[in-house]
């Protein structure tokens, strides 16, 4: 199951469509990087509504792919944790330090136009 | 084989992904809150990991328990591998020996109400896991 990255100007978004495979989510931190790299993208949102587990190798490859982005100087919102998922999360000691959330796309959004409204 | 139990064969990494979403269902089938179901099905991706990691492949059997007035999910993780050669250790938060975040098997004991785990160097491990229904 590959994740769908969409290029919305100078930002991309990839959008879970079903729970993910570990082999997916390698998959996913590659192509993302690849693409901020070709888009010189300025932020980059993970859509993870669709995600039924965020165990701890979900939660490290998420942090691993924000850190690669930061690194290229561009940032990383994670949205769509949904209650539940964030509750098993807590109580198995996962964190995303570091990495901004927000509640679902549209907040994530939101945030990023906000930070980068100075800059064109 | 015992009815209504559910065995999964856990030898790939979309093998996780199927345990996990079976069950979920059987968690939410018993009646489980989605809450609950979701710890069940977390719990189950982090053992069914440990499987592929350390043993490459093992079985997960998933079964609805009950004890006098309490209804509840079971799971049973076994495999054949390594074996853990120091229980308490990897109990601990933060200890790994393949470089992953070392929350696996401290992170299940929190999520479920029972646990057990035995293992034999070389002869393999089980982790036995219930979660009781609220």
């Amino acid at each position: 199951m590959e994740v769908p990255i969409l290029k919305q100007g100078a930002f991309l978004i990839a959008t879970f469509q079903a729970a993910l495979s570990d082999a997916d989510l390698n998959q996913l931190r590659l192509g993302l990087v690849q693409q901020v790299v070709k888009y010189r993208s300025q932020a980059v949102i993970v859509d993870v509504t669709a995600m039924d587990v965020m165990d701890s190798f979900a939660s490290r490859t998420l942090r691993e792919i924000a850190h690669m982005i930061r690194l290229r100087g561009a940032e990383t919102v994670i949205v769509g944790i949904q209650p539940e998922v964030a509750f098993a999360m807590v109580q198995l000691g996962l964190t995303l330090e570091g990495v901004a959330t927000a509640l679902d796309l549209e907040e994530g959004l939101a945030y990023l136009l906000q930070k980068f409204k100075n800059i064109d | 084989m015992r009815a209504g139990e559910i065995r999964v064969t856990i030898n790939s990494d979309q093998d996780i992904v199927t345990a996990r979403q079976k069950g979920r269902s059987l968690a939410i089938e018993l009646g489980f809150s989605a809450g609950d179901a979701t710890l069940v099905a977390t719990s189950i991706s982090e053992l069914a990991r440990n499987i592929v990691s350390y043993a490459r492949k093992g079985e997960i059997i998933l079964q609805s328990v009950h004890a006098s007035s309490r209804q509840g999910i079971s799971i049973v993780a076994s495999d054949s591998g390594p074996g853990i050669p120091d229980i308490n250790q990897a109990l601990r938060d933060g200890f790994s020996t393949s470089g992953s975040l070392g929350l696996g098997l401290p992170g299940v004991r929190r999520l479920m109400d029972e646990f057990e785990i035995s293992s034999l160097p070389g002869r393999g491990t089980t982790v036995a896991v219930k979660k009781w229904k609220l």
